[in-house]
C-alpha cells in the first residue's frame, strides 16, 4: 500500500488531549448501536470512527481509538487495525478542506494530471501536503466512482466532476475566499446524463 | 416465446421500457416521484405470493447479477436454505468501486426508492427480515439521499413492522464503507460489516450457509435489487422480451475516458458497443478511426482492440466469446492520443493499492506487476521481460482467496495479447535512442 494517504499511513499520534464523546454523538452512538445485533456492537465500529473524525477535527487519534473501543468493549488493537486499513480514516492531522483528486484511467484519459497540477498551484501544496494556513490537505486517490463525470475531485463530503482547469481554479478560489461552491457537474449537467 | 440469439442484431431500448425512469435526477427523487412511477403500487400483492414463486418468476427472468459475476439472481436465491429458525439476511452490495462504474450512485441518488422496494421484496422471497446496504463511504450525498428515501418509506408503513401490511416485518439499515474497494467482493464486505478489517474469507462455506454473523446470508448488487420490483410488476416474459437468450432486460452502462459525451444510460442488454459509443457519446474524441482499444466491463476486464469493437455485442456471452467480460459495464474508452499501457498501468496502481494483503501473490505481486508497468510504460522492458510479465499475472491469477488477484493480472494480460508488438517496438526505439 502506498504510504502518504493521510488514511493509509501506520503512525498514529496523540493530539495530547482527553477525546470523550459529545452530547450529540452520545445520542447517535445508541441509535447506531440498535442497528447491529446484541452482541454484534463491533459492528459499529466504522460509523463510530466516523463520528469521532468528525468531532475531532477531521482525523483519528490514539485517544479516537481509546475512547471507541472502550464504548464498544473491544480491544484498541482491533480499532486501530480497521482505523488503518480504511483510506477515509485520517490517520494524521488535515487541513480544512481535505482535497482528493482521482487518478485512476477513467479521469486520467480526460486530464486528470491537468487538475492536479492546477490544484498543487493554487493551493500552494505538493501532492500529501497540508497549506502553510491549514486551510488545504491534498491527495491523490483511487477512483471515487464518478467515472461518467471525469476528472473529478472529493473536497470533504463533496464531489465536484466534469471538471477543467479553470473551474479548479475557481472552485479552490471560491474556498479561500470562504465564497459557495456548486457541487456536482461544473459543465452544468445535472447528474451523467448526455449532455446536448 | 422464442427468445433471440445471443449475437443477433437488437433494436433501440424504448423508452417505456426503461426500469430506471429517474436515473438521471430530472424528476423529483423522493417518495411522491417514486409512487408516481409506479414504485409501491402493488408490493402488498408481490408480497402475497408465495416465497418459492417469487424466486421462480426472477430465475424465470433469466436476470443475471448486475455486480459483476453475471450469475443467475433467481438461482443465487434458491441456495438460501428454508425455514431454519435463524435469522437470514440480505446484504446489498452498494460498495461501487469499479474504476468506470458510477451506475449504482445513479440509482441510489435519483431512484431510491427502486432499491428500497426491491430490498423488502429480495428479502421477503429469501426470508431474511434484516438487510443491510453497505455503501462506499466517498457516496456522501447518496448516503443521505438513501437515508431519507428509507425513513420514507418507513414513514409510510411500506418497510418496518407489517411492511406494507403484508404481514411480513423487515428492517433496512445503511452502512457505509470507508474506501477500500477489496469491501465490493462479497465476503470482505461482511467482514467490514461485522466491524473488522475488510479481508475476504475461504469459501466453502458460502453465505448462503455461513454469511453475516454467521447466518444464512445473500448478497446482491444494487441494480440486480432494484430491477426486481419492475420484473415482477410487469412479468419475466417483459423482461424477457428485452435482450438475447440468457442475457435479458435492461442494463445500465457507465461510459468513461476518451468519448466525446461521457455518461451513464440504461440501454437493452446487448446493444453493439459501437452504437453505445457512437450514438449516446457522440462517439470518440477525434472520431471512431482515433480509437485504440474499449475497456468493456470495468478496469477487470481485458481490453478489446478497435476490429473487436465493431462489431461485439454489450452482454454476458458475446463479450466473454470475444475474451472479455461484461462486468459492471463500465466502458472505458482509449483512444490514439493516449499511451494504453499508461491505462494499464494505472490500473495496476490501482490494484496494488487496493490489495488487502492477506494472499501473498497478490499482496507482492500487484507490487511487483506495477513495477514492470512503470517500466514497461518508460520503454524499458525487453520482449523477454514481456513475457515474463506475462508469466507472473498467470502466476497471481486463480491463486488467491478472492479474485482480486485475477482483476489486477487480466488488464495486463489483455495488453500484451493485443499490443505486444507495440510494446516491443517501444523497447526497440528507447534502446536506439539511449
Amino acid at each position: 500500500m502506498s504510504g502518504n494517504h493521510p488514511g493509509l499511513s501506520n503512525n498514529f499520534s496523540r493530539s495530547g488531549e482527553k477525546f470523550s464523546w459529545s452530547k450529540d454523538n452520545l445520542r447517535s452512538i445508541k441509535n447506531i448501536i440498535s442497528k447491529y445485533p446484541k452482541g454484534r456492537e463491533q459492528s459499529a465500529v466504522m460509523p463510530l470512527l466516523y463520528l469521532a473524525q468528525e468531532q475531532n477535527n477531521n482525523w483519528i487519534s490514539i485517544e479516537c481509538i481509546e475512547t471507541i473501543a472502550e464504548t464498544l468493549n473491544m480491544p484498541k488493537i482491533r480499532v486501530t487495525e480497521v482505523a488503518s486499513f480504511y483510506s477515509m480514516y485520517n490517520t494524521r492531522p488535515v487541513g480544512e478542506n481535505l482535497v482528493q483528486i482521482c487518478r485512476t484511467s477513467p479521469c486520467w484519459l480526460r486530464g486528470s494530471n491537468k487538475i492536479t497540477k492546477t490544484i498543487c498551484k493554487e493551493t500552494k501544496c505538493e501532492i500529501n501536503d497540508t497549506s502553510d494556513d491549514n486551510k488545504f490537505t491534498v491527495v491523490e486517490v483511487e477512483c471515487l466512482g464518478a467515472c461518467s463525470n471525469g476528472p473529478m475531485i472529493q473536497i470533504n463530503n463533496d464531489f465536484f466532476e466534469d471538471l477543467d482547469e479553470e473551474s479548479t481554479k475557481k472552485i479552490i478560489d471560491n474556498i479561500k475566499e470562504g465564497k459557495p461552491n456548486i457541487i456536482g457537474s461544473q459543465k452544468g449537467r445535472r447528474s451523467s446524463e448526455n449532455a446536448q | 416465446m422464442a427468445l433471440k440469439k445471443v449475437g443477433e442484431v437488437q433494436k433501440m431500448l424504448n423508452e417505456k421500457d426503461k426500469v430506471f425512469q429517474n436515473l438521471h435526477g430530472f424528476q423529483e427523487p423522493f417518495i411522491e416521484g417514486a409512487l408516481k412511477r409506479g414504485s409501491w403500487s402493488n408490493t402488498k400483492e408481490i408480497l402475497s405470493k408465495d416465497q418459492n414463486d417469487i424466486i421462480e418468476l426472477v430465475k424465470s427472468s433469466q436476470l443475471r447479477g448486475r455486480g459483476g459475476a453475471g450469475f443467475s439472481t433467481g438461482l443465487k436465491w434458491s441456495f438460501m436454505p428454508k425455514n431454519t429458525g435463524k435469522q437470514h439476511y440480505l446484504v446489498v452490495n452498494a460498495d461501487e468501486s469499479e474504476p468506470g462504474t458510477c451506475k449504482d450512485r445513479e440509482i441510489i441518488r435519483n431512484d431510491p426508492h427502486t432499491l428500497v422496494e426491491g430490498c423488502l421484496i429480495a428479502s421477503y422471497a429469501i426470508q431474511a427480515t434484516k438487510c443491510y446496504i453497505y455503501i462506499r463511504g466517498e457516496y456522501h450525498h447518496e448516503y443521505v439521499q438513501l437515508e431519507k428515501a428509507i425513513e420514507e418509506a418507513y414513514e409510510r408503513g411500506f418497510i418496518g413492522k407489517n411492511a406494507c401490511g403484508s404481514g411480513f416485518d423487515f428492517d433496512l439499515y445503511v452502512h457505509r464503507g470507508a474506501g477500500a474497494y477489496i469491501c465490493g467482493e462479497e465476503t470482505a464486505l461482511l467482514e467490514s460489516l461485522e466491524g473488522k478489517k475488510g479481508q475476504p474469507r475461504l469459501k466453502p462455506p458460502f453465505p448462503a450457509g455461513v454469511g453475516l454473523y454467521g447466518m444464512p446470508t445473500t448478497i446482491n448488487n444494487v441494480e440486480s435489487i432494484a430491477v426486481v420490483p419492475t420484473i415482477l410488476r410487469r412479468g419475466p416474459d417483459w423482461f424477457k422480451s428485452i435482450g438475447a437468450e440468457n442475457n435479458t432486460g435492461t442494463k445500465i452502462f457507465c461510459i468513461s475516458g476518451n468519448v466525446n459525451k461521457p455518461c451513464t444510460i440504461e440501454e437493452e442488454m446487448g446493444i453493439p458497443l459501437k452504437e453505445l459509443v457512437e450514438k449516446h457519446c457522440d462517439g470518440v474524441e477525434g472520431g471512431w478511426d482515433n480509437l485504440k482499444a474499449i475497456v468493456p466491463g470495468g478496469s477487470s476486464t481485458p481490453m478489446l482492440p478497435k476490429n473487436i469493437c465493431e462489431s461485439v455485442l454489450m452482454n454476458f456471452d458475446d463479450l466473454k466469446a470475444n475474451g472479455s467480460g461484461l462486468g459492471t459495464a463500465g466502458v472505458i474508452v482509449v483512444n490514439k492520443n493516449n499511451d494504453i499501457a499508461e491505462v494499464i498501468e494505472r490500473f495496476a496502481h490501482f490494484y496494488k493499492h487496493e490489495s488487502c494483503g492477506q494472499c501473498t501473490p497478490c499482496r507482492e505481486g500487484t507490487g511487483w506487476m506495477h513495477r514492470m508497468m512503470q517500466r514497461l510504460v518508460r520503454g524499458e522492458i525487453s520482449p523477454e521481460q514481456i513475457e515474463l510479465l506475462e508469466n507472473v499475472t498467470k502466476q497471481v491469477e486463480g491463486h488467491t482467496i478472492c479474485a482480486l488477484g485475477d482483476a489486477a493480472a487480466w488488464p495486463i494480460q489483455g495488453l500484451i495479447k493485443n499490443f505486444k508488438s507495440e510494446l516491443i517496438s517501444k523497447y526497440n526505439k528507447k534502446l536506439k535512442a539511449s
